[in-house]
């Protein structure tokens, strides 16, 4: 049977009446041109500037320094991450036996040591002899030397004070970590870092994969954040900055992660996404499934969308 | 009819696409002067307002692409085009969702209408995908934030190798091209369904 002897059918007895479609959709755009166009200048939109490794050193040359050292330490959550990272298991997801983290492996490898701290300052210990020594007595070192010299400096950091953009730590068993560590905050204070992360061995990118990893570990940019209520426990799934709407449309994702158990969960990621696929395919399956497709005869909405008879 | 056409045109693959499309589609049903009485609610200006916000985010959106992701922080122009993408695309989901949910309530998926349904929440999913990736590439503090905390969800389910909100450009790239290119498909083809069938009739009238 053709659609139009199927609708012809289906619409019997049903009084049919005029209803131009086309001036309908043109109001509908003219309505919304008007409104987006009063929004939009009334009320622009969010563009807070982008965070950078070098307003971090400025703003905290010792939290920096820190970072940095766990960096070395192998202690960062970038270090300990796991997949797709590395082979850590910090941040490794499962719900029993469900591992796709694991399943998944290790694709876009990051060595937070070399590539945030060690490479950078190879690059910059050209023409830099004390560094390039520095550097040099460090990698020929033994790992329990190297942890020593970094446990020291990272106890020292505690103490430390700020001179002159420079991170001043008391006397100490730091063998050429202070070194290192004074060169890499000078680099990242001109904004040498944020440069070298971001480069490739291509002239072109657009991965910032490496750098926004290392913003993350240290505490600058979750502060940063949680002056604009962006963190997850201040529903930042949904918000953005300022008082603007934000994604709104995530709100039930971003609830679970506001509720037991999911917001006592190492692994919450997994769990929220987990439950809103299940009920995402349920949305989707609702013509199906018996006593959800029957909620719009139990709760009757419908009488105020039909108010009168169709005949 | 058919006794007049030359069977070997009648076995060919074009008329019989063409015959299917006239009887599955006939242009009184794409375009109909005439509705059902019902039709005269105010829900059902709901989807209308969806696609007409639909449309101005596409064509905001495309300007902002002419020009480069950089233009809007840059330029006074720049930015208001990128106000109107914002709140264009905040129009568009409010409008979704009130349509979605008086789909919901009047139980819009009977009568051999739940194809229609599912390419609806399909639509919606995918609007949240366009939109998610449009956030990541806002190139500012919100596209950070976004980006590292959403990594570990994506990294959580095994796919933050293939689809890492790290990567500007491949975000960028699906949120220009691929995703609203998939979505653009699933709005004609719920549209069409829509038409095809015509819309469903009050629930309060329902026979079975």
């Amino acid at each position: 049977m053709s659609a139009a002897r199927d609708q012809e059918t289906y619409y019997a007895g049903v009084r049919m009446v005029p209803y131009d479609l086309i001036k309908e959709l043109a109001l509908a755009l003219l309505g919304t041109a008007i409104l987006t166009l009063v929004l939009a200048a009334v009320l622009s939109s969010p563009d807070v500037p982008p965070a950078t490794i070098q307003g971090w050193a400025q703003a905290d040359p010792i939290g920096f320094e820190g970072t940095a050292v766990q960096e070395l330490q192998g202690q960062s959550t970038s270090a300990q991450y796991g997949p797709p990272y590395n082979h850590g298991t910090g941040s490794v997801q499962s719900f029993g036996f469900i591992q796709p983290q694991e399943w998944a492996g290790v694709h876009l490898p990051v060595d937070p040591a070399r590539d945030f701290v060690l490479q950078p300052l190879q690059t910059a210990s050209a023409g830099n002899p004390q560094l390039a020594s520095a550097l040099a007595r460090y990698r020929v070192a033994s790992p329990s030397q190297r942890s020593s010299w970094l446990g020291a400096y990272a106890h020292a950091l505690d103490k430390a004070t700020v001179r002159d953009g420079q991170v001043v730590v008391p006397p100490g068993a730091y063998g050429p970590v202070a070194e290192m560590l004074g060169s890499l905050l000078t680099i990242a204070r001109s904004g040498g870092l944020d440069g070298q992360l971001r480069s490739s061995t291509r002239f072109y990118q657009t991965d910032f994969t490496r750098p926004l990893l290392f913003l993350g570990d240290g505490d600058y940019f979750a502060g940063l954040a949680e002056k604009q209520h962006l963190l997850s426990s201040q529903w930042g799934v949904m918000n953005e900055t300022g008082s603007y709407p934000g994604q709104t449309w995530l709100w039930l994702y971003t609830m679970w992660y506001q509720i037991p158990p999911y917001n006592s969960s190492s692994s919450a990621d997994l769990l929220v996404i987990l439950t809103m696929g299940v009920l995402t395919v349920a949305l989707a399956l609702v013509p199906f499934i018996p006593g959800l497709r029957d909620i719009p005869r139990w709760i009757p909405v419908h009488r105020l969308i039909w108010r009168g008879p169709s005949r | 009819m058919n006794e007049t056409i030359d069977p070997e045109v009648r076995g060919s693959w074009t008329f019989a696409i063409r015959r299917y499309l006239l009887q599955a589609l006939p242009p009184e049903h794409l375009l109909p002067e005439r509705q059902p009485a019902f039709v005269r609610s105010w829900t059902y200006v709901l989807g209308a307002i969806t696609l007409a916000s639909l449309v101005w985010v596409v064509i905001s959106g495309a300007v902002c692409a002419f020009f480069g992701p950089q233009w809007w922080h840059v330029s006074p122009q720049g930015r208001f085009f990128n106000s109107l993408h914002f709140w264009s695309t905040q129009v568009f989901f409010v409008f979704m969702v009130l349509h979605l949910w008086a789909q919901f309530f009047g139980a819009g998926w009977r009568d051999g209408r739940a194809l229609t349904w599912i390419t609806g929440v399909l639509l919606f999913v995918l609007s949240i995908g366009t939109a998610f990736t449009g956030y990541l590439s806002q190139e500012n503090f919100d596209s950070q934030w976004i980006g590292v905390n959403a990594k570990d969800a994506m990294n959580a389910v095994g796919i933050g190798a293939f689809f890492n909100v790290l990567n500007f450009g491949q975000m960028y790239g699906l949120h220009v091209l691929l995703l609203p290119a998939g979505l653009l498909l699933f709005v004609a083809v719920h549209i069409l369904l829509v038409r095809m069938r015509g819309v469903v009739r009050p629930l309060s009238e329902e026979t079975r």
